[in-house]
C-alpha cells in the first residue's frame, strides 16, 4: 500500500515536472508546477511531516506560483518558444546524470536497512514542535543566517524597484 | 464490512452532512443578505416568490441552472471550466477540519470516531490556511481564461488582495496559537471551555481582541466583500473576474464565495469565540438531565457565533462604502500587517512571562 501511494506521487511528480518545462503556453506550465506540488505535499504526508506539507502548498503554491502566474498575465504572452530549442544540449547534460544515477542505484547495499523504518515514528503534534525546537536549538544559526539573506533580499528589491520615484521626489 | 469500509462510510456520511448545512446555510444567506440590505436601507427585499419573498433562493437556483452556458469566443476553454472548481473545492474542503459540536468520540464496531468534526488532523488551521490560498487560483484564472479586459483586471486586483490579505489573517491567528500550543481546531476549541472570560478574545495573560479586529477586517477582505470589493468593482469593472461567466460557472463561483464567508466565519468563531462552548461553563440540557442532548445546545451556540459574524458581512455592506485600490494596499500592508505582528511579539514575551495564567 504504502509502495503504491509512493508510486504515485513520484509517477506523478515526474510527469508534472516534465511538463513544466515542455508545454509551450506558460499558463499550462504553471498549472502542473501547482499539481507537482501539491503531491511533493502527498510525499510528506506519507512521511507523517504533515506540518511541511502543509507550508509547502503555503509558501510555494499559494505564494510563489501565484506571484508567477501574476507575472505571465501582466506580460499576458500566449506562446514562449524562446527556450524549446534548447533540447539536444538539455539531452547531452541528461546523459552524464542518467549514469550518475545508475552507478547510485548499482552502489545500493541490498542488506542495508530502511533509514526510515529505523527512525522513531513521532507522528500527532510531535511533528510541528520537533521542528520548531529543531530549527531553534541546533540548527539556529544557519536559521538565522538564512533569514538575514532573505531580508537582504527582500530590501534590495524594494530599492530597486523604488529608485525611480525617490529620483522623482529628489 | 471491513474496517476501512466502514470508517469510509462514516466518513462519507459526515462530508455529506457537512456540504449539505453549507448549502443550505448559502440559501439562507442569499436571501438574508438581500432581507437584510432591504430593511437596513427601508425597503422590503424580494417579496414576490412564495410568502414574505422566502422561496426566492429556490428561484435564483432554478434560473442559474436553467441559463444558456456561453464561452466566449477566444476564451480558453480548458481553463474557463476549471477557474469555477477550482475556486470551489478549496473553499469546501476546509470545512473538513471545523469542530461543529463538542469533542466526543463514538465507538462502532470497535472503530473510534468523532462525530462532530470530519478529520481532527493536528495542523487543522495550518491546513485550512493552505486551502485558502489555493482558491486565488480560481479567481486569476477564470479572469485569465475569458478573454476579456475587465476580467483580466478584476482577476489581477483580486491575486493582489487575496494574497495581501491572507497574510494578515495568517499573522492574526498565530496569537491564537501560541496561546493553545497547538495547531488542531478542536484542541484549540476544547482549550476555551468553561466561563466566556476563557474565550481567546478575552483570556488572559494576552486578550486577543486586537489580533480579532485584524483577523475579522482581514477576512473580509480576503473574501471579496465590501467594502473590499475591488475585484468585482461594478463601476470600474462591469463584474470583475466573472463578467464573462454565466449559468452554472456563475453559480459555483458565487457558491465558492459564499462558502468562504461561512467558512472563515467558522474559523473566528472556533478560534476566538471558544466555538461550540457555551458562554457558561457546561450546558443548561446538562444540568436539567439530559446529558445526551447537549451537543444540540453546543452545536446551536457554534452556529449562533457563525451566524453572527454572517451578519456582520451584511451589515457593513449596508454602512460602508468602497476603498480605492491603493488605499485598500496600503491599509494591508501599513496599518494591518504591523499591528498584526506587534501582537505576536506582544503575546510571545506574555506567554513567557507568565506560563501558567
Amino acid at each position: 500500500m504504502a509502495q503504491l501511494v509512493f508510486g504515485y506521487f513520484a509517477g506523478v511528480i515526474a510527469v508534472a515536472a516534465v511538463l513544466v518545462v515542455a508545454l509551450r503556453n506558460p499558463v499550462y506550465s504553471v498549472l502542473s508546477l501547482l499539481v507537482m506540488f501539491f503531491h511533493v505535499a502527498g510525499l510528506y504526508i506519507t512521511l507523517h511531516a504533515e506540518f511541511l506539507a502543509a507550508v509547502q502548498i503555503i509558501v510555494y503554491a499559494g505564494a510563489i506560483l501565484v506571484l508567477y502566474l501574476f507575472v505571465l498575465m501582466l506580460l499576458n504572452s500566449k506562446q514562449d518558444d524562446r527556450y524549446h530549442r534548447q533540447w539536444q544540449m538539455a539531452v547531452i547534460l541528461c546523459c552524464p546524470l542518467f549514469l550518475e544515477l545508475m552507478v547510485l542505484f548499482a552502489g545500493v547495499d541490498p542488506g542495508a536497512t530502511d533509514p526510515l523504518a529505523a527512525a522513531p515514528m513521532n507522528s500527532g503534534e510531535d511533528n510541528t514542535r520537533a521542528i520548531g525546537l529543531t530549527l531553534f536549538s541546533t540548527y539556529l544559526f544557519p536559521f538565522e543566517v538564512a533569514s538575514l539573506i532573505l531580508l537582504v533580499a527582500m530590501i534590495g528589491a524594494i530599492m530597486l524597484a523604488k529608485r525611480d520615484i525617490g529620483r522623482q521626489g529628489a | 464490512m471491513s474496517e476501512l469500509g466502514l470508517r469510509l462510510t462514516l466518513s462519507l456520511i459526515q462530508i455529506a452532512v457537512v456540504v449539505a448545512i453549507i448549502i443550505v446555510t448559502v440559501l439562507i444567506l442569499t436571501l438574508a443578505e438581500r432581507k437584510i440590505l432591504g430593511w437596513m436601507q427601508d425597503r422590503m427585499g424580494p417579496m414576490e416568490v412564495g410568502p414574505y419573498g422566502i422561496l426566492q433562493p429556490f428561484a435564483d437556483a432554478i434560473k442559474l441552472f436553467f441559463k444558456e452556458d456561453i464561452v466566449p469566443a477566444g476564451a480558453n476553454k480548458l481553463l474557463f471550466t476549471v477557474a469555477p472548481l477550482l475556486a470551489l473545492i478549496p473553499a469546501f474542503i476546509g470545512f473538513a477540519v471545523i469542530p461543529w459540536g463538542p469533542d466526543w468520540t463514538l465507538e462502532i464496531n470497535g472503530i473510534v470516531y468523532k462525530p462532530f468534526v470530519i478529520s481532527d488532523i493536528n495542523i487543522g488551521i495550518l491546513y485550512i490556511l493552505a486551502f485558502a490560498s489555493i482558491g486565488a487560483y480560481g479567481i486569476i484564472l477564470g479572469g485569465w481564461a475569458s478573454n476579456s479586459k475587465y476580467s483580466l483586471l478584476g482577476g489581477l486586483r483580486s491575486a493582489a488582495q487575496v494574497i495581501s490579505y491572507e497574510l494578515n489573517v495568517g499573522l492574526a491567528i498565530i496569537g491564537v496559537i501560541i496561546l493553545a500550543g497547538s495547531l488542531s481546531l478542536v484542541k484549540i476549541t476544547n482549550a476555551q471551555s468553561g466561563w466566556f472570560w476563557h474565550w481567546y478574545l478575552f483570556a488572559l495573560p494576552v486578550p486577543q481582541i486586537v489580533a480579532f479586529v485584524v483577523y475579522v477586517i482581514s477576512a473580509v477582505a480576503e473574501t471579496n466583500r465590501v467594502p473590499f470589493d475591488l475585484p468585482e468593482a461594478e463601476s470600474e469593472l462591469v463584474a470583475g473576474f466573472f463578467t464573462e461567466y454565466s449559468g452554472l460557472r456563475f453559480a459555483f463561483f458565487y457558491l465558492a464565495e459564499y462558502a468562504n464567508m461561512i467558512l472563515v466565519s467558522c474559523i473566528a468563531a472556533a478560534m476566538f469565540l471558544g466555538g461550540w462552548n457555551a458562554p457558561y461553563p457546561g450546558t443548561i440540557l446538562d444540568r436539567l438531565g439530559l446529558p445526551s442532548l447537549a451537543w444540540i445546545e453546543h452545536t446551536m451556540w457554534f452556529a449562533a457565533k457563525t451566524y453572527f459574524f454572517l451578519f456582520l458581512f451584511f451589515w457593513l455592506r449596508a454602512t460602508l462604502p468602497r476603498l480605492r485600490y491603493d488605499q485598500l494596499m496600503r491599509f494591508g500592508w501599513k496599518v494591518m500587517l504591523p499591528i498584526a505582528l506587534a501582537n505576536i511579539v506582544i503575546t510571545s514575551i506574555a506567554v513567557y512571562l507568565f506560563p501558567n495564567a
